[in-house]
């Protein structure tokens, strides 16, 4: 037990000898999350507007005057053909163009199609595609609302956006950044940590000492395991204190997921450790290997449901898809273990799986 | 343990690979005080030997007893008995002297007052009490050298095994460490050392010589030479390794 206190009070010290290191460790989430929140925003402010009106009539307007009441829309310039939209798109004054066909009240209470076209600038495809549904939205409510009023009068249909009613990205990043951050410390932070005493020679000298084994490794896990807690937990904090995420499910929940996901992280460094003989090889395969597939694979910033099949198969594979899941949906949706129990039952699966192949591993290195 | 008491015995101890036999069958026996030098060219199985020594590898058969212990079913016990120093130092350059040599006390069990007593007494012994606050990369290799075969005795081992240790340093360093370890060894402690440089084995008390898993030769410097009669201990060592080499060359 001495020797095994004097062990982890040795690793602390390695990671305090190494200022720079921690200061990336604990500086880059709360860099990240301060970029993600304030300044790269994937929700749009106000875009300028170009308008082609070839009715003029009280529906077209009525639309328009919709478009300017939101605060996504800036109505720059009603133009008179198509051609100026496209002039105006290409020198940049506007990101979107409303053409509306010639008779258009007529149509839209005939219900035979009226003709509304949104044009957008597809240079940026994000920005588009985002623009597009934005303004679509905003047809379609007034739409449903005209439609829909003389029949049930007093009621009316309205989208909701669920559990995140103002689209924030910070959401959505809050979580992915503890994914990732989690993944990095216990995974790479490990593995290099291990690999070093392979690589300095004092793994040899540690195992002819009465040291165990699982004691050795043990002791390497244990600071990174801490190091990991306190990282997640300055993540939460900033983010409920700066950002005022809601934590709207269990707090209790919450750490047991982490910490079940830290354990599986912290399996997988092992498992890079023995099989990796320098601490280059270790940072690449764990960079590589797990942090590349975890931001983008894991649904962190490209959703899986729209990726191509093969690549939804390997999705499925990383731990941090299944965590992503998790923490989304403790955090944000509030919901309990028994929704969430077939996302844990796999990371505990990854987690003996891991454990199970490092120990035979490290066994074989023994033999 | 008495005067001439053999605190290694080997008897035919063997392992193997798969296929593939890196010790074959290998018998000697080590007596305590004793500067034992463990020679071969590289892959002749020094390593794997000296692996199965201390407990870090299950020999496939054979018998062995270090320190009184049985190598197949004590090697913990084993491990509490030995020191072992690797070619490389095995000390951490971002912890300093003090807390290198304070490591090494805990993880051998070393209690706070006999760890405190240790210390003190190594820094002394190595003049590097001025030191103890600085960092070990920062330390002249000889002094990394020495401090690490001080770490490898903290726990007053019965037999110290050095692998390769002066790999790297000056003449004048190396002949120093030499003084270190006969000094040692006049303190009881049993020496068992791998090296590759010829002029250290005349050093030893007695060498063995592997080649190919086997032990080639075994005796004392003297011994050896006249044996082979060779003048140097290189002379012994070139024919042994490269014998029935040569031997085939000149019968083609």
């Amino acid at each position: 037990m001495r020797a095994f206190a004097g062990f982890v009070r040795k690793e602390f010290r390695h990671i305090i000898r190494d200022p720079r290191t921690l200061l990336i460790l604990f500086g880059m989430p709360v860099i990240q999350l301060v970029l993600f929140g304030f300044a790269i925003s994937t929700e749009l402010r106000t875009s300028n507007l170009a308008v082609l009106d070839m009715s003029r009539d009280e529906v077209s307007g009525a639309i328009l005057d919709r478009m300017r009441d939101s605060e996504y829309f800036n109505i720059v310039e009603d133009v008179g053909s198509e051609e100026d939209i496209n002039a105006a798109m290409q020198a940049g004054r506007v990101k979107l163009g409303l053409i509306f066909g010639p008779g258009f009240a007529g149509r839209f209470s005939s219900g035979d199609g009226a003709a509304l076209r949104i044009v957008t600038d597809a240079a940026d495809p994000n920005t588009a595609r985002l623009l597009q549904s934005y303004a679509a939205a905003i047809v379609r409510q007034f739409q449903r609302e005209q439609l829909n009023a003389p029949e049930t009068p007093g009621m009316r249909i309205r989208t909701a956006l669920l559990f995140n009613p103002l689209l924030q990205s910070v959401y959505m990043f809050v979580p992915g950044l503890i994914v990732v951050v989690l993944m990095l410390v216990s995974a790479l932070m490990t593995s290099i940590a291990i690999t070093r005493e392979k690589e300095m020679g004092t793994m040899e000298v540690l195992l002819v000492s009465p040291l165990r084994p699982f004691q050795i490794i043990l002791g390497k896990v244990l600071p990174y395991l801490l190091l990991s807690c306190l990282i997640a937990a300055l993540i939460l904090v900033l983010s409920q204190t700066v950002f005022a995420l809601p934590f709207n499910g269990s707090m209790l929940l919450f750490w047991v997921e982490c910490l079940l996901f830290i354990f599986t992280s912290l399996a997988l460094g092992i498992f890079i450790s023995t099989v990796a003989r320098t601490q280059q090889v270790a940072m690449m395969v764990s960079l590589a290997g797990l942090l590349m597939p975890t931001i983008l694979l894991s649904g962190f910033i490209f959703p899986i449901e729209n990726m191509p099949l093969p690549l939804q198969v390997i999705a499925n594979i990383i731990p941090a898809r299944w965590f992503l899941e998790i923490l989304k949906g403790v955090m944000i949706k509030g919901l309990g273990i028994q929704q969430l129990w077939t996302q844990t039952a796999v990371i505990v699966f990854m987690l003996l799986l891991f454990t199970g192949l490092s120990i035979r591993k490290f066994n074989i290195r023994l033999q | 343990m008495a005067e001439n008491a053999k605190v290694i015995t080997a008897d035919k101890l063997t392992k193997r690979f798969g296929a593939f036999t890196a010790v074959d069958a290998i018998s000697f026996e080590v007596g305590a005080g004793e500067i034992f030098g463990f020679l071969g060219a590289n892959g002749a199985g020094k390593t794997t030997a000296m692996r199965m020594l201390t407990g870090l590898l299950k020999p496939t058969s054979g018998r062995a007893g270090v320190a009184g212990y049985d190598v197949f079913t004590q090697s913990e016990n084993i491990k509490r008995r030995i020191g072992y120093m690797s070619q490389r130092f095995s000390l951490y350059e971002d912890l300093t002297v003090y807390e290198n040599v304070r490591f090494y006390g805990a993880v051998y069990g070393l209690r706070s007052e006999t760890l405190r007593a240790k210390i003190k007494a190594v820094l002394e012994e190595l003049d590097l009490t001025h030191a103890r606050n600085t960092l070990l990369a920062e330390l002249p290799l000889g002094w990394k050298q020495r401090l690490a075969f001080s770490t490898a005795l903290i726990h007053d081992p019965a037999i110290v095994f050095l692998d390769e240790p002066t790999g790297g340093v000056d003449p004048i360093t190396r002949r120093q460490f030499w003084e270190m370890i006969y000094e040692q060894a006049e303190r009881g402690t049993t020496i068992f050392v791998t090296t590759h440089y010829m002029d250290e084995a005349e050093y030893c008390d007695r060498v063995s010589i592997m080649v190919d898993g086997r032990i080639a030769a075994l005796d004392t410097p003297r011994g050896l030479k006249q044996t082979f009669q060779a003048e140097t201990m290189d002379d012994v060592f070139v024919r042994l390794v490269r014998g029935p080499k040569s031997s085939v060359e000149a019968g083609g």
